[in-house]
This record gives structure tokens, C-alpha cells and sequence, in this order.
């Protein structure tokens, strides 16, 4: 080597140092940029969630507390209607209400213009017979005495009472006038009205009545419906994997077997809803508003979402695990069933979950299989009229009565609530069963 | 030898032949040289083809696999070592566009035939992989799979003596004796190796096939795994196909020389080594290519 070729070599590396060093300038400023974009957007987003999840929670925690006033109800024979010695029926259809009013009445015995009297009445919720009928069905004996109870308030005086209602208006403006603010406070310096935990929500069904509305009904709607998709969509979607991803020959038919499951997965909803409103109902006579329509309906739209995923997690079972197998002489049944899908099994789960969050969330489609219907009645079996909790809540907050806005609020933390709860099962399995191989 | 009809094949790249196509050149090598046959076959290979698609992978290979003996495949990468003895034991029906022409025969009967069983020929012809891969379960559970799979155990106390017999023939029992059930992933690369030895010589097969077994290991592990093969060649028949020249010599009576999918030379191991008959062959174990 020359000194004059080593001289350009030197002079050639030095000017690759520098332009090296000049760009690298640029790459970094740029992988800066980068970063700063996704921490932005990572912060828009959690903004975004935080403000959604704490004005659904202020809006809504209210729910989860009632408020009640105590009475003591003389449960005489002749205001119910009927003595201890009744029969059921007559027992249920008593006048509890006209018990309840006149324990009102003793209060302020002042009152007496029918006008003033109805405000009165509205202190109790119209539930408050239901809590009476079923302590007297239960002891027909306390007709005749004196019972001290606990009756939940109505929704105006609880919308006082929580400070919904603005005393500076003037009194024609409001709903709770001023001889109802005065009784009420009177009732309360008393130590007549307390607050206490809302079990009427999760204990009740549906009703017109905000105080005395609860989930218990489309709760249980809603996992009849799960019950249904999940027992229908899970095996035959992990079939449909298994068999699409372990056996099918790679033809034509597979092809287009496979571009029609990923349509599937992006039909819009409520078309599913359309389908199972033609098939299930028109053709096959099922019941309207039933869980197992519901059921059936989701779990067309859960299928793809499970496949999808299942294939997916199938695939990623590494191939040398079903040589070893095969190599040693298990059919390909067994490999499948003994190796890949215990293997694939986190993965499927996960995605089984993730599809039944969505079915959970889902309302377009059950609204056109008539699951939108006011049903009181808590569901029981697959074929009682039922609705779901996002349907639910569909339903609530097209409601005006400020406890409707509450539940409706609380009704969308416990849907929240399960969603999260299924999605951390999902991520629990997947770190737990989460292989290296 | 003539010079002009094989010069041709050592110039070019092996992937892209320029002019000439592989049929050409496959052609251009001509016969085998040297003794494909031996007295009392265990496995015997007849004219065979293999095609992936439309492209042909193996070149009318004729080769006899003996019992107790043990039988080394070279050549450079890609020229068909692994597709031949994937075709051993039928592994290659995994593969939708493999097709195999000729015939295999395991004593005497055709194993691509329709009487076959392809899973009770696995069982009969064992593998052994060029990457480790035990199933991400315990040890014991590794080699239980086998012999619980077939039947082999009539209750627990064999199925232990299975496991622990083949942990020792493969010699990795020490080793693992106190933590059967630890997972068999979490073992390191020689001994997963062994480990799946261990497993596939708990089926008791007849024939083991060995798809560059060491090319994952250090040398250590690998002089362990090949005193094993030496060991095991008293009660199997072999195959092995590796790359290094001297772990074929020193483990193998008799080696095959492939080039392009076709067998160009086979013979007693020695006799390869030491005086190869065909210029590729020579070429190739002297490291001049491949
Ligand atoms: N699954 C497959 N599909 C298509 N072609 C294949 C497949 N497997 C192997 N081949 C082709 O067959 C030829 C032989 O491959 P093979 O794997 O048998 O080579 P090899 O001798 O084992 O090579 P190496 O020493 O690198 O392992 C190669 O040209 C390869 O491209
Ligand atoms: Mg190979």
C-alpha cells in the first residue's frame, strides 16, 4: 500500500465519520419527534378516559345510595282492607298504601287540603307498599299493630334531599315546594331520613319508578344471553380453528372459506340483528325478547372474532412442537388435542373474551329481536323476556326523572365494571399460561 | 471420470444454475459410484424421486440402510439431505406440495404403499431433530409421551422404567435424575438435545433418524451425543446427516455424498475419506466447496 492510497483511505473514512455524525443529528431529532407524538397521544387518550370514567362515576355513585324515612305504620284492619285472617290474595292486594298515608298524616296533622296532601304522599316512594305487603304476607299477625319502618323516599324528595333541587328559584319553578322543604326538614332534624346502601338496585328489576328500578333484571338478562353465545360460539369456533388451521387442504375453497370469515367479523351488528329477527323469530317461531335469541344472534357475531383469534393462536404454536409429536407417532388428531391445544389455549381464551366483552356491550342487535321491551320480571330461563344491560341503559337515559339519570350513570359503571373484569381475566391468563419454548 | 461434464457443475452457484438446468447438470453426474446396497437391509430406497411442487428436490437416489450400523449423509446445504430422510419416516406428508416417487421399504414392505400406516411407521422409525424442540412439559412427561401414547407400559412402575432407561441410554439420567419434573424447555441446549434423543428412543423404534443433531451444540455436548449414537448402534439402525466432515467420519461405517439431490458416492466411511472415487465427492470432504 502507497502512502498516498493509505491517505485517501484515512481521508475517506473521516469523511464517512462526518457525514455519519451529520445525519445521526437528524435520526435522533426525528426518533425524538416520534416519541413525543406517541406520548401525546397516549396522553390525549388517557385524558379521555379518566374524564368519561369520573363524570360517569360522580354522575352516578348517587345511585348506589337510597335514602329512607321512618314511619310508624299502624297496620289496622279496616285502612288495609283486611284481617289476619285472609287469604293470600286478599293479603297481597290490601291497602298498605292507605297505611302508609295515614302514618304521614299523623306527622303533620295539619294538613289537610287535598293539594297539600298529595305533596305529603309524595314522600314516600310508591315502592314502600311492596316493603309492607311483604312483611305482613310474611306475618299476617302485625295486622292490627304498630310497625316501625324504613320506607324509601320518593324521587323529588330524594332530589331535594341529595341538593338537585334549587331552593333560590322561585317556588312555582320547582318541583318541591316550600311546605315540603319544611316538613322535610323537620322529619330530618328528627332523625326520620337516613341514607343507606341502594340494595333495591341490584335486587330489583325494571320499573317506572326510579327509587324502586334496579339491574337485577337485565343483569340477569345479560349473562343468560352470554351463557348462550359462549356455550354455542366457543366449541364451534375452536373447531372451525382447529379444523380450518390443522386439517383443511390450502385450496380455493379454504381461501374463500377464510375471506368470508373476515367479512363476517366486520358486518355491522345490527345486520346480525336483521338475520336472527328473519331466521330465529319469523322462520323458527322463537320467542321474542329471549335470551336464547339474544343468544344466538351474538353469537353469530362472536363466531368470526373467535376464529379469528384461535387460528391466530394456533398458528403461533411453533411448528417443531408437531414434528416432535408426529415424529414420535401420534395421529394428527393427537397432536392437535395433546401439544397444540393446550398451547393455543391462552391465546383462544383471550380472544373468546375479548368477543364476549363485545357481546356484553352489544345493544343494535338485540334491539331488533325485541330485547328492548319494559320487563319488570327478573329472566330465569333462556326463554322469559329479558333485556341486557347496555339495553338497559339505552333505555334509562331516554328517561327524564333525575333517578333515571343516576341509574342510568350507575348502570354504566357495573357494565364498566364487568368489562374490566373480563378483560383482566383475559390478560391474567395470558401471563399466566404464557409459554417459552 | 470426464473433466468436461463436471467442471460445469462446480462453477456455478448451486441455486442459480446459469445455461444449464439442474436436470443438466443431474444428469452430467452420472451413476452412483460405489455400493448402494448391503446384504439384510433394514431400510432400503429405490429410485427415488422427490418433487416440491413442480420443482424436483431428489434425483432417483437408490440406498440401503443397515441394522446396526449407522449411516452418514453429507453434501452441501440444500442438496436434499433432509427431504430424503424426511421421506424415511414419511414426515414429508406434512408438507401439502411434497410428492415422493420410487420406493421405501422398512423390511421388505413398501412404506409409501397403502397398507402402511404412516403412524405406526413413525413409531417404528424415530426422529431426531436439528433443533431441540421437547414439548414445553416435564421431563418425565417428555419421554412418558412415546411409550403412554402407544401402549408400550402395562401400568406406572414400567412407564417409570421406560423413562429412566431411556434418560440413561441417552446419557442424561445424572443429570436430571432429581428434577423430572422440572419443564424440559428449561434444560439447556445439549441436553434438551439428549432429552428428545431419550424420548425418541423410548418408542423403542428400529430405525433412528438424525437431522443434524449437534448443529445447535458446543463441543462437549456434541462428543456426548455422538459416543451415544456409537453406543445406540448396537441395538438401531442410523441415519445422520451433518455437516462436519469429521463427526461423519467418526461416527459412521458408511457414508453418502449428495450434490443437487443426487447421490453421487457411497461407501464405507474410510474408503470416502480417505479415497474418494468421484471429483465432487473429493472436492467436497477435502473443503474446497460446499
Ligand atoms: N418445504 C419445502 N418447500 C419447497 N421446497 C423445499 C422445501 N423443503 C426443502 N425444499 C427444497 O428442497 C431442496 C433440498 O432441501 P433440503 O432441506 O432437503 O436440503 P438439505 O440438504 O437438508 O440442506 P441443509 O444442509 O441446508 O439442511 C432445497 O432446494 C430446498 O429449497
Ligand atoms: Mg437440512
Amino acid at each position: 500500500m502507497t502512502e498516498q492510497t493509505r491517505q485517501t483511505q484515512v481521508q475517506a473514512m473521516s469523511d464517512t465519520t462526518i457525514r455519519v455524525r451529520q445525519s445521526l443529528k437528524k435520526r435522533y431529532a426525528r426518533e425524538k419527534r416520534f416519541r413525543l407524538f406517541g406520548m401525546i397521544a397516549i396522553i390525549a387518550s388517557l385524558t379521555f378516559l379518566a374524564v368519561l370514567i369520573i363524570s360517569i362515576t360522580i354522575r352516578g355513585l348517587p345511585a348506589f345510595k337510597q335514602t329512607f324515612i321512618n314511619l310508624d305504620v299502624t297496620l289496622d284492619a279496616q285502612t288495609l282492607g283486611v284481617d289476619e285472617t285472609a287469604d293470600e290474595n286478599a293479603l297481597r292486594r290490601a291497602n298498605y298504601n292507605g297505611a302508609i298515608r295515614n302514618s304521614l298524616l299523623e306527622l303533620f296533622p295539619d294538613v289537610s287540603s287535598r293539594k297539600e296532601k298529595r305533596a305529603l304522599y309524595s314522600f314516600v316512594s310508591k315502592g314502600g307498599q311492596y316493603d309492607l305487603q311483604a312483611q305482613v304476607m310474611a306475618d299476617p299477625a302485625l295486622i292490627g299493630q304498630t310497625v316501625n319502618v324504613w320506607l324509601p323516599v320518593g324521587d323529588d324528595t330524594s332530589g331535594y334531599l341529595r341538593g338537585h333541587i334549587d331552593t333560590t328559584l322561585p317556588e312555582k319553578k320547582r318541583r318541591f315546594k316550600d311546605n315540603q322543604i319544611a316538613w322535610v326538614e323537620e322529619l330530618r332534624s328528627n332523625g326520620q331520613i337516613e341514607t343507606r346502601f341502594n340494595s333495591t338496585f341490584f335486587s330489583r328489576g325494571d320499573s317506572r319508578e326510579p327509587e324502586l328500578a334496579g339491574i337485577k333484571g337485565s343483569l340477569f338478562g345479560s349473562l343468560l344471553t352470554l351463557l348462550v353465545t359462549l356455550t354455542l360460539s366457543f366449541p364451534i369456533a375452536v373447531a372451525t380453528a382447529i379444523y380450518l388451521e390443522e386439517f383443511a387442504p390450502k385450496n380455493r375453497w379454504t381461501d374463500i372459506i377464510e375471506v368470508n370469515i373476515n367479512n363476517l367479523a366486520a358486518v355491522p351488528s345490527i345486520v346480525f340483528g336483521l338475520l336472527g329477527l328473519a331466521i330465529f323469530i319469523n322462520f323458527f317461531q322463537l320467542p321474542r325478547s329471549a335470551p336464547i335469541v339474544g343468544g344466538l344472534v351474538l353469537s353469530l357475531m362472536t363466531l368470526p372474532t373467535i376464529i379469528i383469534s384461535a387460528r391466530a393462536a394456533l398458528k403461533s404454536v411453533p411448528p417443531s412442537i408437531r414434528d416432535a409429536a408426529l415424529g414420535l407417532g401420534a395421529s394428527r388428531l393427537q397432536v392437535v388435542f395433546h401439544h397444540v391445544l393446550p398451547l393455543a389455549m391462552p391465546g383462544i381464551l383471550t380472544g373468546t373474551i375479548i368477543g364476549m366483552a363485545q357481546a356484553l356491550g352489544e345493544t343494535a342487535p338485540l334491539l331488533m329481536i325485541g330485547m328492548v321491551a319494559f320487563i319488570v320480571d327478573v329472566p330465569t330461563t333462556l326463554t322469559d323476556p329479558a333485556t341486557v344491560l347496555p339495553v338497559q341503559i339505552f333505555q334509562w337515559a331516554d328517561l327524564p326523572e333525575k333517578g333515571f339519570v343516576e341509574k342510568t350513570s350507575a348502570a354504566i359503571m357495573v357494565l364498566l365494571g364487568f368489562l374490566i373484569l373480563m378483560n383482566a381475566t383475559a390478560v391474567f391468563l395470558r401471563r399466566k399460561f404464557e409459554r417459552k419454548w | 471420470m470426464n473433466k468436461e461434464n463436471t467442471i460445469p457443475a462446480l462453477d456455478i452457484d448451486q441455486q442459480t444454475p446459469n445455461e444449464q438446468t439442474i436436470e443438466e447438470i443431474v444428469a452430467s453426474l452420472g451413476d452412483t459410484v460405489g455400493e448402494a446396497r448391503v446384504e439384510n437391509p433394514k431400510m432400503s430406497v429405490s429410485g427415488v424421486d422427490v418433487f416440491y411442487a413442480e420443482k424436483q428436490a431428489i434425483f432417483g437416489v437408490d440406498l440401503d440402510i443397515a441394522n446396526n450400523e449407522v449411516i452418514s449423509m453429507i453434501g452441501p446445504s440444500g442438496c436434499g439431505k433432509s427431504t430424503l430422510l424426511r421421506c424415511l419416516n414419511r414426515m414429508n406428508d406434512t408438507i401439502p406440495i411434497c410428492r415422493v416417487t420410487g420406493e421405501i421399504m422398512l423390511d421388505g414392505e413398501g412404506i409409501y404403499s397403502k397398507d402402511t400406516d404412516p403412524v405406526l411407521l413413525r413409531a417404528r422409525v424415530g426422529m431426531v431433530f436439528q433443533k431441540p424442540n421437547p414439548f414445553p412439559k416435564s421431563i418425565y412427561e417428555n419421554v412418558a409421551y412415546g411409550p403412554r401414547l402407544h401402549g408400550l407400559n402395562r401400568n406406572k412402575a414400567d412407564l417409570d422404567d421406560i423413562v429412566v432407561n431411556s434418560l440413561r441410554k441417552a446419557g442424561i439420567y445424572d443429570e436430571v435424575k432429581n428434577r423430572l419434573d422440572d419443564a424440559g424447555t428449561s434444560l439447556s441446549g445439549g441436553q434438551q438435545q439428549r432429552l428428545c434423543i431419550a424420548r425418541t428412543i423410548a418408542c423403542s423404534p428400529e430405525v433412528i433418524l438424525m437431522d443434524e443433531p449437534c448443529s445447535a451444540l458446543d463441543p462437549i455436548a456434541t462428543a456426548k451425543i455422538e459416543e451415544l449414537i456409537d453406543e445406540l448402534r448396537e441395538n438401531y439402525a442410523i441415519a445422520i446427516v451433518t455437516h462436519s466432515m469429521q463427526q461423519a467420519a467418526r461416527v459412521s461405517q458408511r457414508t453418502a455424498y449428495f450434490h443437487l439431490g443426487k447421490l453421487v458416492e457411497v461407501g464405507d466411511t474410510d474408503t470416502i475419506f480417505t479415497n474418494p472415487k468421484h471429483e465432487l465427492t473429493e472436492k467436497y470432504i477435502t473443503g474446497r466447496f460446499g
